[in-house]
């Protein structure tokens, strides 16, 4: 048993060194029982090097980890699930293909074992479920499961192994605001039994509504401590990016001409995801329209399109006022559309070529980077140099490797190559998802000033207040289809709320 | 059991480890070794010597080595673009057929002009054997794995058939072999007397030439980017298709080379044995190299030093010759196991 004031964990001046980067720099603190603490601090912060010790998976430079007033073994995953810490990672560790109870027993159970009681296990599944408001059938194959019930049977995985300590690295990123209600009343629960919980995070009002303490890092180092009664968002963002952020500033533009044109386009079928039926858009220079809807209407098939990886069973695409006939990535490209994707490690970068491969890789067949088909590798390496000079980009060289670097990072290096030969038309796919505060406005500001200068922008986001506060013109897809476009402030949030609902 | 990713390991540890999988292979093939009944130190001299410690060992090694340079840099290349082609044995078959019928008095033109039709003539064979399971695998997503591996037994068939049939030498005894190539059609050897012919200087060529596409070219940056991502590759605007089809041809071009090196410098004509397995020997090679064109070179050599020493070390020691397939088997074991040892951090629970 522990006293309400002794630590449940203490983490002592933890430091760790990729090469010449400084993932944490001495960084200690305290958890005590039933206390949240939350951990924020930008992309590229230490957090998940910092969690990653702490659960075994790196070992510190320097430091010690305490659970409970032992001292963990350096590097073993194992002695931290024993001593009771359980991780919730950003990417769900789940097998897709069994159920809710073989994912949760996977592992507690010996491999030599030719048999396991069921009923006791889904007995106990379903007592913690109940107890903490995880409700989810443990029958059920997780392939069939939303996102949010992954996310608890991930929770539950901790808990049946008797998790006294619960770590969750961002869990909201992949929630709707009514998800995320419900996960914070399950961690309210658990608090009240006396588990401790690390909620590891970004989102300042998410940081505010659920943890009692809040450490703020920066650049690997421990930049400010806070009671979270008191403390206010300003503050806590000054923190996080050491300067005051404020919201966008959207400068009038002139109107130009249309620069690209759907008129009544489809798509072929493709799986399971919702087809475009019959979309007409016109995307205007000078213009961020801004495309808002719950994920899973149409999104994914109307960036394809745009992008050139899909092409349009009915209708047509027209640029600048010329009909399209041969759609593909390499004519989106050569039509002056810059593309940035939603996924950047799956499809904006190749994660295992340099940052140099990366960077090239929409243009090198362009005369400045290749001659008769040889490729002019020292281009390449001042090109790459520049966009990192230019977009603020933290990254070791030009031949590192692309998966080394931060998400933040990674999308400035996307953004660059997207935006260097300057486009007539871009498409932003949840351009902003999953970067801290300093990013997000970096990438707005890249965004609007290509508006300034007079590109048609889509900005395709879950974030309804990213849409709200960047668009010119703000449409809404539901189904597959779009509404009528509304310009700035027409629409209601209500309004647009309904419109995502497939209402109106 | 649980494996990590590590970060990228440096030049030294790369160079290392086809050093140390040797080494491991050694210590591995010495048990065998005491097995038989034989004193490792002496085997594994004998090997040596067999390989190399006469100016004719060393050139029957180079000799040997020439055929598996061929395959190990078609399947080097080909797995660069994460095309799985284990047919390199077919397409050898293929190149050596294409040769055969042209050189065997077809073409009635000298040397300097029958010789490079005859390349051009096999790498075509071989790249088209290999562009119909490309074809399936990029239309209709058929596993080239599956389709190349088993044209490798088609192909021996078919060679059977035309040895057999219309390609059979009249005056072979009623043996199945063709025909010899004409004097025009010949490569001729490096040094008079000896087996070592200048299809050596071909591979040595070839092995350099796609160590400049991959590093160079347009070509080579896009096979590298669709092996280790056709989905960004795709995005990006690189056609992932035709990148494929690309690698087809230069990967079956380069494998029936293989062929045509055997049958123009060494063997004359074709015969069902005319490869002990060099298409299968190519993976090894291409993995011992980790598909580096120039370390092809190197590990087929090594992988040839291997057969030929032990074939010399088992005339006199007594101790199969067999012996030398193990090694090989065992250092392709080792091999991807050091590999997967660099990429990953083992940690035992």
């Amino acid at each position: 048993m522990t006293s309400a004031h002794a630590p449940v964990l203490r983490l002592a001046s933890i430091t760790k060194r990729f090469g010449p980067l400084t993932a944490n720099d001495s960084i200690s603190f305290d958890l005590a029982a039933g206390e949240v603490i939350a951990l924020l601090g930008e992309n590229g912060a230490g957090k998940t090097t910092l969690m990653n010790i702490l659960f075994g998976h790196y070992v510190a430079d320097e430091g010690t980890v305490e659970v409970f007033g032992t001292a963990l073994p350096p590097g073993d995953p194992r002695a931290a699930l024993d001593a009771g810490v359980g991780m919730v990672h950003q990417h769900f560790t789940l097998a897709d293909n069994m159920t809710v109870l073989e994912n949760i027993a996977l592992g507690t159970e010996s491999p030599w074992r030719l048999s396991f009681d069921r009923r006791r296990a889904t007995a106990r599944i379903r007592a913690l479920a109940t107890d903490f408001g995880l409700e989810v059938d443990p029958a059920a194959t997780i392939a069939a499961l939303t996102v949010g019930e992954r996310q608890r049977v991930e929770i539950l995985k901790a808990l049946y192994r008797d998790a006294r300590i619960l770590i969750l690295d961002e869990p909201t990123a992949v929630l709707t605001p009514i998800e995320t209600e419900a996960l914070f009343a399950t961690l309210r629960k658990l608090v009240a039994k006396g588990l401790s919980i690390i909620f590891i995070s970004h989102k300042l009002n998410e940081v505010l509504a659920i943890s009692d303490r809040v450490l703020v890092l920066r650049s690997g180092k421990l930049s400010g401590e806070r009671r979270t009664a008191g403390a206010t968002r300003q503050e806590l963002a000054a923190l996080m990016v050491g300067q005051e952020v404020n919201p966008p500033a959207v400068p009038e533009v002139a109107r130009g001409p249309v620069l690209l044109k759907l008129y009544g386009v489809s798509t072929g079928r493709n799986g399971t995801r919702q087809r475009l039926d019959d979309v007409s858009l016109k995307l205007i220079g000078g213009e961020i329209t801004g495309l808002a809807g719950v994920s899973g209407n149409g999104q994914a098939a109307l960036a394809d399109l745009i992008a050139g990886l899909e092409k349009p069973v009915a209708g047509t695409v027209e640029i600048a006022d010329q009909t399209v006939d041969d759609w593909s990535p390499r004519t989106a490209l050569s039509a002056g559309i810059a593309r940035i994707p939603e996924d950047r490690h799956a499809v904006g970068t190749i994660g295992d070529m340099s940052v140099a491969e990366n960077v090239v890789i929409e243009q090198y067949r362009s005369p400045s980077f290749s001659k008769r088909g040889f490729l002019d590798w020292k281009a390449a390496r001042s090109f790459a140099e520049e966009l990192i000079r230019d977009y603020d980009v933290k990254c070791p060289s030009p031949e590192a490797r692309i998966r080394l670097l931060s998400g933040g990072n990674m999308q400035k290096l996307i953004l660059g190559r997207a935006l260097d030969p300057d486009p007539s038309v871009i498409l932003a796919n949840q351009p902003t998802r999953g970067l801290d505060v300093g990013a997000i406005s970096y990438v707005h500001g890249r965004l609007l000033a290509a508006r300034q200068r007079g590109a048609a922008i889509l900005l395709i986001s879950e974030d309804l207040e990213e849409i709200m506060a960047l668009s010119d013109r703000i449409i809404v897809m539901s189904k597959g289809r779009l509404s009528v476009p509304s310009a700035r402030g027409e629409r209601s949030v209500r309004d647009i709320a309904e419109l995502m609902a497939g209402h109106g | 059991m649980r494996l990590e990713p590590r970060p990228a390991p440096g030049l030294p540890i790369l160079l290392a480890l086809p050093v140390g999988a040797i080494l491991v292979t050694v210590v591995i093939a010495s048990l065998l070794v005491l097995a038989a009944g034989a004193s490792p130190l002496a085997v594994f001299g004998l090997v040596l010597k067999g390989a190399a410690g006469t100016q004719f060992a060393l050139l029957e090694t180079l000799t040997r080595a020439t055929p598996l340079i061929f395959t190990g840099l078609a399947v080097a290349v080909a797995f660069r673009a994460k095309l799985w082609n284990i047919g390199a044995e077919a397409q050898l078959y293929a190149g050596a057929v294409a040769t055969v019928v042209l050189g065997t008095g077809a073409l009635p033109f000298p040397a300097p002009v029958l010789i490079p039709l005859l390349i051009i003539a096999a790498v075509m064979a071989g790249a088209l054997l290999l562009l119909g399971p490309a074809i399936l695998k990029t239309r209709f997503g058929v596993d080239e794995v599956v389709t190349t591996l088993l044209l490798n037994f088609i192909m021996l068939l078919f060679v059977s058939m035309l040895l057999e049939g219309v390609l059979k030498d009249p005056m072979g005894l009623g043996w199945p072999q063709s025909q010899k190539l004409i004097a025009e059609a010949r490569l001729p050897r490096i040094i008079t007397g000896k087996r070592l012919h200048y299809g050596f200087v071909l591979a040595i060529v070839s092995a350099v030439v796609v160590w400049i596409i991959m590093k160079k070219t347009a070509l080579g940056y896009e096979m590298r980017a669709v092996g280790h991502n056709p989905t960004a590759a795709r995005f990006a605007g690189i056609p992932v298709n035709l990148v494929l089809l690309k690698t087809a041809i230069l990967s079956g071009g380069l494998a029936a080379l293989a062929g045509f090196s055997e049958v123009a410098g060494l063997k004359g004509n074709l015969t069902l044995d005319l490869s002990p397995g060099f298409g299968y020997s190519g993976i090894v090679v291409a993995m011992l190299a980790m598909l580096n064109p120039l370390g092809v070179v190197a590990a087929a050599i090594f992988v040839a030093g291997i057969f030929v020493g032990a074939d010399a070390m088992s005339r006199t020691a007594g101790v199969p010759s067999y012996i030398a397939n193990v090694m090989v088997a065992t250092a392709l074991l080792t091999m991807v196991t050091a590999i997967m040892l660099t990429r990953f951090k083992v940690r035992w629970r």
